[in-house]
């Protein structure tokens, strides 16, 4: 790559043409909008909204843990607050999260468009999410599921009360809005790259969102196929995963994981993406290998269909089959590996300014790393077989969901919350509420790696009171990362009204994001961008070091 | 079970210290390979922050050689365990011949065992030390897992077929025994207790516990003889329904020309779904029983054609 100079960037005066929030006051303009600015913000607003319920209820959860005896929560309250709170954070926080709000917001400024392929269609995939989420609401004040969020068969599908198709529905619905967003990202960055925008020169965060798109359009039908199916044989009696019926259970879970298991890489994906620009732009300096971490997240999307199977190592499927599937499960954490080694090449004669967003980012690499390692734990048969469906697996994927992606929601909301709110956020506050998030989520989810190796199955309200130390341990340390998550809402909210205003480029990044205003107008840039050099190539600007690179 | 503070959990087989040395060997190298990840990262941030003088020349970009061996080495590395972990699990799936065979039935939400010699009991189970146990087990309703913590196995019980456990305690002792997967409403209270005796204290315990109460084999031979299933089965030559003698672990031909095995699954299912499997040279004609005999009744059922290799009863 050419280390061409861009050429200045035209910012607009914002007197001139108004920013993307000024360009109408009205309700109507919110709720009828198609900038994909607006949309991600609708977005944000909603999934904030879903968190919290999900948090509520995993709050009664860790409440209900501090003593063995089920005294807070009966048995069926237990096990509908652990049900809402799987499919809540699940379907209606994490898949959205970072594709519909940073994805939607940054993906046309990162290519250099004025919006995403199919503006109209973005905005019926926010209010499908709405229904859907609205769906959600009906099922928890109607008393909600008993079925986890795993849906098993036949307990889902036969013996199972409450609202149990309402949730179903919900959760299908939720599926098309996934299915139009990876559908649009596709279409975006294939058709709208800017002049000079070739492949090798899309920003990380796209590949991985392009990766996810990929993961959204051909895995969400299966999931809605199984899930009519499980719906049917409820309503209609028509046996499908009910062996009285002459179904076969497993079908199920085969069908469910073949959806589920990608649906991990959905959450993980854009948080990868995400680490590689707060890296990069941390440390002023190219990313390290810049192909091998782009074909990476394709790599991770793709051999990400072929591993459902390690949710299956006890259930009774063939032991040939476990076999494959635990080698392949191996294999798909290669590329995993790659993108943790290059990201610390990356820092390696860096310009590194230790802000907020690198230590977010820092603390997303040491959770996701101790996630990833204990998720190769678990593709080994042996040690799955004694601890799957414990506290064991818990602990893994809450680490990889919440360790990962949840605090690389937060990197993200702070690195780009200059060019969302056009206002600065008080830099000292975010880092502290980085360290507070790393430490409560440890304090939290650690100690259940040991209560799973234990020996403490999930989803029980009871248990001996061997385990007792841990788990308050655990929901002491839920109470220090609720803290750390609000932390951040109240300082961003008041920079929102009192910040100092952002300039342009706040960062001195390269990303073509940072060439418009902040926020950006309406329609992004005043003249179309014309790309001439690689997202990440930064100028050396220290005088000794400057000679040559 | 016993209260009180533990950070490892008790170990009662061969097993399970060969999964607890794999899991610790396995830590370690997880270790050996994310420590240095760490450690350079906090090393790089605080060496190269802005601000300080540092040597910056020379920056590498790529290196292919570089990114291409820390892909392959952990990989490597990673593939001996994976050896190790997967010979372990397959000496999980093919249990000794001369294992004590006890079955198993789950439903919301209790254990009900049966032991050959006619023992039955709900929630508890007791074994002797250093004898191969097999658990055959099978659901009534959803989808149960039998886990045996101190052994370090778990399995899923289904319904509509056989699943299978086994282990061989090398210490006595009294062990959890829980409900792994989630089955509704009860899920965390559905288990009891795995004792492991001394072969004579289990012997005692068997004695007094059976009661004379009929084996599962004779329970099986009894059904078969009140059920009318000996109306066309002891009467082979009439070509009405070939004979159960001998037919257990025989391979058999089936009408539509494929060959399968006579183990519990195909008896359960020629029980349950006759037509599924209809043997080479016999009409369908059989009922299903999927309606008269309950999991325990097939259990005695198959038990019996099992143990007696289906000679007539008497």
């Amino acid at each position: 790559m050419t280390r061409a100079s861009n050429r200045p960037p035209v910012v607009p005066p914002e007197a001139a043409l108004p920013s993307y929030l000024r360009a109408g006051y009205t309700l109507r303009s919110w709720l009828l909008t198609t900038d994909h600015k607006r949309i991600a913000i609708l977005y944000l607003v909603s999934i904030s909204f879903f968190f919290l319920i999900g948090a509520i209820a995993a709050a009664l959860i860790r409440l209900e843990l501090l003593t063995p005896a089920g005294d807070l929560l009966t048995n069926d309250g237990y096990n509908r607050a652990f049900s809402i709170h799987g499919i809540i954070m699940v379907w209606f926080f994490l898949i959205p999260s970072i594709p519909n709000t940073f994805g939607n917001f940054l993906i046309p400024l990162m290519i250099g468009a004025r919006d995403l392929a199919f503006p109209r269609l973005n905005l019926l995939s926010w209010y499908i999410y709405v229904v859907a989420g609205l769906i959600t609401l009906y099922v928890v004040l109607s008393g909600g599921v008993d079925t986890g969020w795993t849906f098993y068969t036949p307990l889902s599908s036969v013996y199972a009360n409450g609202a149990v198709v309402a949730a179903i529905l919900a959760v299908f619905i939720s599926g098309f809005s996934s299915i139009l967003t990876g559908l649009n990202f596709i279409v975006t960055v294939h058709k709208l790259r800017a002049p000079g925008m070739t492949w090798g020169r899309l920003p990380l965060f796209v590949w991985s969102h392009y990766a996810t798109s990929i993961i959204f359009v051909l895995a969400t039908p299966v999931l809605a196929i199984t899930l009519l199916l499980v719906a049917a044989e409820r309503l209609f009696g028509i046996g499908v995963f009910d062996p009285a019926l002459g179904g076969d259970p497993l079908l199920f879970q085969h069908l469910f994981w073949f959806y589920s298991h990608p649906a991990v890489y959905i959450m993980i994906l854009p948080a990868l993406g995400v680490i590689s620009e707060l890296i990069t732009s941390a440390a002023h300096k190219r990313i390290f290998g810049y192909w091998f971490v782009a074909y990476a997240s394709i790599a991770i999307a793709v051999i990400g269909f072929f591993v459902w199977g390690h949710h299956m190592f006890v259930s009774g499927q063939s032991y040939y089959a476990s076999a494959i599937f635990s080698f392949l499960s191996i294999a798909v954490a290669v590329p995993s590996a790659i993108k943790v080694y290059n990201w610390t090449a990356t820092l390696y004669k860096g310009d590194i300014e230790l802000n907020a967003p690198l230590l977010y980012a820092m603390g997303f690499i040491g959770l996701f790393v101790a996630g990833g390692l204990t998720g190769l734990m678990l593709a080994m048969l042996a040690i799955d077989v004694h601890v799957h469906d414990t506290y064991f697996v818990v602990a893994h994927f809450h680490y990889i969901m919440v360790g990962g992606t949840v605090t690389a929601f937060f990197g993200a909301m702070h690195y780009w919350w200059p060019k969302i709110t056009g206002r600065l956020y008080p830099e000292a506050w975010a880092r502290a509420s980085a360290l507070v998030i790393l430490v409560g989520f440890n304090v939290t989810f650690f100690p259940l790696f040991l209560l799973g190796y234990e020996g403490m199955p999930r989803r029980y309200h009871v248990y001996p009171e061997s385990f007792q130390v841990l788990q308050v341990i655990s929901s002491c340390g839920a109470l220090l990362l609720a803290a750390g998550y609000l932390l951040p809402v109240a300082y961003l909210g008041w920079s929102l009204f009192r910040g100092a205003k952002a300039p342009a480029n706040p960062w001195g990044a390269t990303g073509l994001e940072w060439t418009t205003s902040s926020p950006p107008p309406k329609h992004n840039f005043i003249e179309q961008p014309v790309v001439e050099r690689g997202p990440y190539d930064y100028p050396i600007s220290d005088p000794l070091s400057r000679s040559n690179d | 079970m016993s209260p009180g503070f533990q950070l490892w959990p008790a170990a009662a087989s061969q097993h399970a210290r060969e999964v607890d040395l794999l899991i610790g060997s396995f830590g370690a190298m997880v270790w050996l390979l994310s420590l240095p990840v760490f450690l350079l990262m906090g090393f790089f941030a605080w060496r190269y922050r802005r601000g300080r003088a540092a040597n910056r020349r020379h920056r590498p970009n790529r290196n292919i050689w570089l990114e291409t061996s820390w892909s392959a080495i952990p990989f490597t590395l990673t593939m001996v365990f994976y050896v190790w972990a997967t010979g372990l699990f397959l000496d999980l799936q093919h249990p000794p011949a001369n294992a004590m065979t006890i079955d198993v039935v789950a439903k919301q939400w209790m254990w009900k065992f049966q032991h050959p010699e006619g023992a039955r009991e709900i929630n508890d189970l007791h074994v002797p030390v250093g004898t191969p146990v097999k658990l055959v087990m099978t659901s009534q309703d959803v989808i149960h897992s039998l886990y045996l913590p101190a052994m370090r196995i778990k399995q899923d019980v289904l319904p509509g077929r056989y699943t299978s456990e086994w282990f061989t305690a090398d210490r006595t002792g009294v062990f959890p025994l829980r409900c792994a997967e989630f089955c509704g409403a009860d899920h965390a209270v559905m288990g009891g207790r795995l004792v492991v005796m001394s072969p004579a204290r289990f012997a005692e315990w068997l004695a007094a516990n059976d009661g004379g109460a009929l084996s599962p084999a004779e329970r099986g031979a009894k059904l078969y003889r009140e059920s009318g299933c000996a109306a066309c089965h002891d009467r082979a030559a009439n070509g009405l329904a070939p004979s159960l003698e001998g037919l257990f672990g025989t391979r058999v031909q089936l009408a539509d020309g494929s060959v399968r095995t006579a183990d519990e699954q195909y008896l359960r299912d020629s029980l349950i779904l006759p037509n599924s499997a209809v043997t080479a040279g016999y009409r369908p004609i059989m009922p299903s029983y999927a309606n008269t005999f309950g999991p325990d009744e097939i259990a005695a059922l198959v038990a019996w054609m099992k143990t007696s290799g289906g000679s007539r009863p008497q």
